[in-house]
This record gives C-alpha cells, structure tokens and sequence, in this order.
C-alpha cells in the first residue's frame, strides 16, 4: 500500500498514486493487465477532473470486482449487458460521464447485440474492451477471440474453426456503424503501448465529455494463467500471436475527435 | 379530470406519464405496442426519455441502469418477452432497485398466440428470475384500475426498493373503458442518496447484487426476505363482493375477475348464495381472508385463463377445509359468464345447495 | 334498468370497430358504464372485425358475452356466426344490401336495412357503418340520436372530416327505416 508523501517545497511531484484508483489489494492473478488498464482509465478520470461525475458500469467476467478499485460510482451488470445499463444510465443522467469496463467474453459473445447496437445509437459512453482471447474467470475457456488453433479448456484440440468459427474483430465491426466516433485498438503489454493504451482511452473519454458519439478502445491483454505462460511469455506471445490477428489501428475517428487536444 | 374512454395499454401508458415517470425503454410485442407507441410521442414532448431497445434484454437493462440512477423508470411487454426479461428482472431484485414493469399477458407457451391469457402467475408471483426473490405483483380487472395501480406500483416499488409488475392480460389492454386520468405530477427534484449520481462530495456509492462471500449473500437474503414478509404483512390487497352471506365463493382475478362479477349476479338472481373475492394483489396472496372465508363458505370455484395456477395458491390458503372447483380456459379463450355460471350451478348441486 | 349488450360485426375496413366505439363514446356521454372490446388477431388484418360493446347504468363485469342481447351484422359470414347467439327477444340488424339472406329466427327482432346503398347515395359506401348505427340507436333506444351525432363531431378523425355531413345525415337515414 502507498501513502500519501509530504513534497518537500524544492521539489516537483512527477508522480503519484491516482485519486480516482481505491488503495485496494488486488485480486487479480500475477501479470495479468486488467491492474495497468485499471490505472490507465483512474489516471484519465483524473486528469479530465471527472471523478465526481463518472459512473462506470462493471462486467461480469475477471473485472466484476472493478468497482473495489476505480473510485467512481458504479453498478454492476448482468453479463454482456453493460452498454445496455449504461445507455439507461446516460439516458437519465446527460451530464454524468459514463463508461463500460467489458472482457471479451462479456462485450464479443454474450454482449453482441448491446455494444453494437449501443455504437449504432450513438451512445455518449465510453467503453473499454480487454481483449485476452480467453475466459478467465470461469476457467480458460473458448472466448469469441480466441485464436485459431489456440488450446482452452474447450477447446483441447486448438480451436477449429469447422467446429467453433473463427475469432472476432469487434473493433473493426463496432468501426462500421455510424453512431461510433472512435474505435481504436491497441495493446497493454508493453511501456510505448501502455502509453498509446492510455492515450486512446483519453481520446474516448474526450470524445463523451463534448457529446459527439459512441467511443471504444480495445485493448489486447494477456491472461498467463489460463495460457499457462509466465507473465513475461504472455507479454511475447500476445504481441507475436495477437498482434498479428488483431492489427493496432485506429478504425474510426471523425474529425471532431480528432480535433480534441489529448 | 372528466372520464374518457380509454384503450387499456393506452391508459396505463397516459398514467404513468403523470404519476411522474421519467424514463421508459421497451421492445414492441403484441398485445401491448400501443403503449410503448404512445409513450414515444409522449415523453419526448415533456423532455423525458424514451427509447426503443434492441430487445427486451437490453430494454430491461436500460430500466435498470437508468432505476439505479433514481428515477421514475418502467417497461412493458408480453409473455414471450417478460420471459426475455427474466434476467433482469432478478439483478433488480438482487441489487434492490425499484422498477415497475408490466406484462400484458397473451396465450402461451412459447409464441403461443395474442389473445388474452393469465398464464404468467406463477412466473411473476414465484419466479420471475434465478434466485430467492418475489417482485409485487398488482392484477388490474379495469381500466380505471390500471390507471390507478400504476400510482400504487411506483410508490410500492420505491418505499420497499423493489420490483413491481402489474399482471394485466391482452384483453384489458384491448379494451376500451371510461375512466378518469390523474392529474399531471411534478417530477422530483432530487434523486435518492443511494442512486449512482457521481461520487461528488460522498463516498462512492456502488449498486451491485455480486457477494462473492456465502455469509455475505445469506446476510443480504435474509434482510431481503424480512422486506418481503414486511411486505406481505402490509400490502395484501383485494375487493370482497358479497361475501356477507355467501355459501359459495368465487376467487378470479384481473379479466376473470370482472368476468365472475357478472357470474355473481346471475347466479345471486337464481337464489344461489354467491360471493366474489378478486385479489389486486397475486402476490402477496390474500391467502389469510381466503382461509378465513373457508371457515364460512361450503365450496369454492376459480376462475382463470390459465390451467390452474392461482389456483394452487387458492388450494394452499383453503387448507383442504372446503372443496374447490376450477374453471379454466387457455390458448387465448376467456371464460364465458354461461359456462362459469354452470360450474357454479354444478357445485351448488354437489353440495346440497342447490335452490 | 338501461342495458345493452351488442357485438358489432363485418369485414375489415366497413367501419364495424368505429361505429361501436361511437356508440361506446354517446353511451359515456350519457353518463352510462361503458366497454367497448375488439376482437383483435390475426383476422384483425383484412378479414373480419368485431367488437362487443356494453353499456349499462350498473358498473359492467364480463366486457365479452357468449349470446348478447343486440347483433350488428354488415356482411354474410357475421349473419353466419351471430344469427344463432342472439339472445331470444333481442335484435339482429342486418346490412340487406350485401345480405340477401332472410333470418329464420322468430324469437328475435330483425330488422333489414339497405346500408351500403343508402351510403352510396350520399356519397361514400364507407358509411354505411353509420346508417347500420342510426338505425340500432332507433330500435334500441339506448342512447339519444343526438348524442351520437355529438360524438361523431367531436371523434370523427381530420382524414375523415369532410365526411362529417354524410355521416350524420348517415344516422338520420339509418334511424328513419326503423321509426
């Protein structure tokens, strides 16, 4: 736990611990990325000063306890229904800032209709997608962007497409529709991604305080337990393997969006 | 407010406008639509929100994330899709939320058909959801009623914390009645402390129904089913016709109910000695006065669309005191006054009472 | 004690839903418990339309009756169906100019009224429904001629505006065959 330090007078804070990012232990398994994201997205309420008006709407999947660390309110929801909840959210409360924190499970399999047809709407939200190609929570099993031949706890021969279909681009079809403003992917696996990471999430965030649409950022993550990889594994193969399937690219961005200083 | 003639789903749609409603998501679903295309024009000329969801799953989850804002919020649907919103339905519980949401039952299951039907009782009243929960559930016979009880369900669902469905059937939403609307309410200016509102100046409030802790959820549970026996305690709920001398008992409600009014006084106008009890309230059941009455009355018939639901509940209040008969239709057929009125006759014969 | 109980009957399209709703709205207008219940369906779509319409001074139960003391028919299939329902010493008013057929009932009152030809010579075979209802407020006398003609202004929707002189003169001509 950190606490709060005493800056001497001849010297200039560079770095503290998020005020909108609880002193809570985490629950999360050794080298997992959800702790960097969470801390990405606390910085960024943060830096927006949004704290007091931020509602953000928690999945179901490895992120259901996010409330235990992002400081803002919350609800949680049932599986796959956040952009549901939080278009009922942002609905009735215009002024608040309201975000999705959704695995790939939760947002690419049982969520399908809500992010879309919330992005087709135009929904001032934020949402932030982890995309690790596996369940987590409930064990290592086949996710909607696991890949091809990739080995799951359903998918002990690697996953075969003429069984199990192929692996979803969510990013590049939420880019399709036409209340989205901005859909952007990038990967939290190492520091120069971790800081575009943050930087997308800023531009989504942004892009919800000026009203203008829908905004996402998916971020790839790893998940070294259900891989059986160490953490460091994880970070090489998720670059190598996912990295190559799911390009990191800015799919959508109107010109208002991309005229907001980030 | 002078009596108008009113179509049912228009009605309770026009009601909960002026009880103060504030948000409305709903999915299109025969026998109801013109309550959700009512309240499209509706809402947005008063600046308040409507919205048509992609489904009835994500209908229910706009209510809920927009109850747990603290407003005034609602949806209405039938059969096919009240099953769709079952999973809400028990998050809301869960998580303690106040939400109304109507079911304007048609024939099942499954697409089944339009007609009217009362087959839903055991889904409202017992399981609308995974987990240990009953929602309030109010069964309007009326047009009048259904305005009203639009009123009593907002303020149910708000001083318990809780789910409130309104049980009506697609024949009160077909029909047209004269009734008296309320008069416009002002909205709230504030919204409750719990609500999620944004943590400004307060610790942040978090609405959730995940306790991962067995001590936890149990100690949630057991706070939830005092509520409940609160409820049942305060809010049973129906009217009594005349029971004073009755040898006979009708037990209906909603459509049937109104139905078993006609029954009644036929039957009262043949020398049998008939009495009508309509429960408003499905759940909490008025099990204690249906047992009450058994000490007086010789027989009991009910009357439902449906195979027999309320009818256990009927059963499990009599105690095995007195016989009972049931007349049911399904499918979408409505109990005719001949018919019941000879179920009536039959049980009379059976028990002596014949005149 | 004032009690009606009427099904309303035809093809989609004659008019059958509005001119019980109107005889719903006079009834109201008079002060009279009212109900007015379609039967709605997939036959709501082109085939054909009914609607049982009560009105009572006593607060009404039932708002669908198995053998109703009025029927309306405007075409062959509803004579088919309510001829037989009608309750003994009720009323059958029948649409004659597309039913040739004659009742054999003798326990009712049926009455015969050329509908869509007296609404043809005002102008529109459309109101033939508002013949059909002057001529039922005249055999029943459940509520005044008058107060469906004020009804009939206050309810006849703006597409249908320019027909609110027929229509009333449609009530007129309806209720004079039967006085």
């Amino acid at each position: 736990m950190s606490q709060a330090v005493a800056v001497p007078e001849d010297m200039e804070q560079v770095y503290a611990y998020p005020r909108s990012l609880t002193q809570a232990n985490s629950h999360y398994c050794p080298g997992c990325v959800h702790g960097i994201v969470h801390r990405l997205v606390a910085e960024v309420i943060d830096e927006l000063g949004i704290r007091e008006k931020t509602i953000g709407v928690a999945p179901v999947g490895c992120a259901v306890l996010v409330y235990n660390y992002i400081n803002t309110d919350f609800v949680e929801a049932a599986h796959g229904r956040a952009p549901a909840m939080a278009t009922g959210i942002k609905r009735v409360s215009p002024d608040k800032i309201v975000f999705t924190y959704q695995g790939d499970g939760d947002l690419a399999a049982i969520g399908t209709a809500e992010i879309i047809h919330a992005a087709n709407r135009g929904e001032r939200i934020t949402t932030v997608f982890i995309n690790n190609a596996i369940y987590g929570m409930t064990g290592g099993q086949m996710a909607p962007t696991t890949l091809e031949g990739m080995i799951t706890t359903s998918t002990p021969g690697g996953r075969d497409h003429l069984l199990a279909g192929y692996p979803m681009r969510m990013s590049e079809i939420l880019a399709q529709t036409a209340g989205a403003v901005y859909v952007a992917r990038e990967a939290a696996l190492d520091l120069a991604g971790i800081r575009r990471t943050k930087r997308a999430i800023k531009r989504a965030f942004l892009a919800q305080i000026h009203g203008l649409g829908f905004a996402s950022v998916e971020v790839l993550a790893t998940c070294p337990t259900n891989w059986g990889l160490d953490p460091w594994a994880a970070m090489q193969w998720a670059k190598e393997n996912l990295g190559a399937f799911y390009p990191l690219d800015t799919f959508k961005i109107t010109d208002e969006v991309k005229a907001l200083p980030v | 407010m002078a009596k108008q003639l009113l179509k049912g789903n228009v009605a309770f749609a026009e009601a909960a406008v002026r009880f103060g409603l504030q948000a409305y998501f709903g999915y299109p679903i025969t026998p109801q639509s013109e309550a959700l295309e009512h309240l499209s024009g509706r809402m947005l000329r008063e600046a308040r929100v409507f919205l048509q969801a992609e489904s009835e799953v994500a209908a229910i989850n706009m209510v809920y994330g927009a109850a747990c804002c603290g407003v005034r919020v609602m949806t209405s649907t039938s059969g096919p899709g009240f099953s769709l919103m079952a999973e809400g339905l028990s998050y809301i519980a869960g998580s303690e939320i106040p939400v109304v949401v109507v079911n304007m039952m048609r024939g099942g299951p499954g697409l089944g058909n339009i007609q009217p039907s009362q087959a839903d009782y055991f889904f409202m009243t017992k399981s609308a959801g995974h987990g240990d929960f009953h929602p309030i559930v109010l069964a309007p016979a009326s047009v009048q009623e259904i305005i009203d009880m639009m009123g009593l369900a907002f303020e149910l669902a708000e001083k318990y914390r809780t789910l409130v469905l309104i049980a009506g059937d697609g024949s009160l939403g077909q029909m047209m009645e004269s009734a008296e609307l309320p008069p416009m309410q002002p909205l709230p200016a504030l919204r409750p402390n719990w609500a999620v509102t944004g943590a400004d100046g307060r610790e942040p409030n978090v609405i959730t129904s995940l306790y991962l802790v067995a001590e936890h959820l149990e100690e949630v549970n057991l706070r939830l089913q005092a509520k409940l026996a609160d409820i049942r305690q305060h809010e049973v709920r129906f009217v009594e016709a005349q029971t004073a001398d009755a040898e006979l008992l009708l037990v209906a409600y909603g459509t049937s109910g109104r139905i078993c009014t006609s029954v009644m006084r036929q039957a009262r106008q043949k020398g049998i000695k008939v009495g009508l009890l309509r429960p408003q309230t499905l759940w909490p059941f008025p099990a204690q006065r249906i047992g009450e009455l058994c000490e007086q009355v010789r027989g009991i018939l009910v009357v439902e669309m449906s195979a027999g639901q309320m009818l256990e509940d009927v059963d499990h209040a009599a105690g095995g005191r007195v016989p009972i008969r049931f007349h049911g239709r399904m499918g979408g057929m409505i109990p005719m006054v001949d018919d019941v009125l000879a179920d009536l006759q039959a049980l009379a014969t059976s028990l002596g009472l014949a005149p | 004690m004032r009690h009606q109980e009427t099904i309303f009957a035809g093809f989609g399209g004659q008019g059958v839903l509005f001119a019980g709703q109107l005889l719903a709205y006079a009834g109201m207008s008079e002060g009279l418990h009212v109900t007015w219940i379609p039967s709605y369906g997939p036959e709501m779509r082109g085939g054909t339309a009914n609607c049982t319409v009560i009105l009572s001074e006593q607060e009404i139960g039932a708002p669908v009756v198995s053998h109703p003391l009025s029927a309306v028919v405007f075409n062959v299939p509803s004579l088919a169906k309510y001829e037989p329902l009608v309750r003994p010493n009720g009323l059958l008013l029948v649409n004659a100019s597309l039913i040739a057929a004659q009742s054999a009932r003798e326990d009712i009152r049926v009455v015969y009224i050329p509908a869509s030809d007296i609404a043809t010579e005002l102008g529109n075979i459309r109101i033939a429904n508002m013949v059909l209802l002057g001529a039922y407020i005249a055999a029943t006398d459940i509520v005044s001629l008058d107060a469906a003609k004020a009804q009939l202004d206050e309810h006849l929707s703006d597409r249908q505006r320019k027909w609110l002189q027929p229509n009333m003169q449609a009530l007129d001509r309806g209720a004079a065959l039967v006085r």
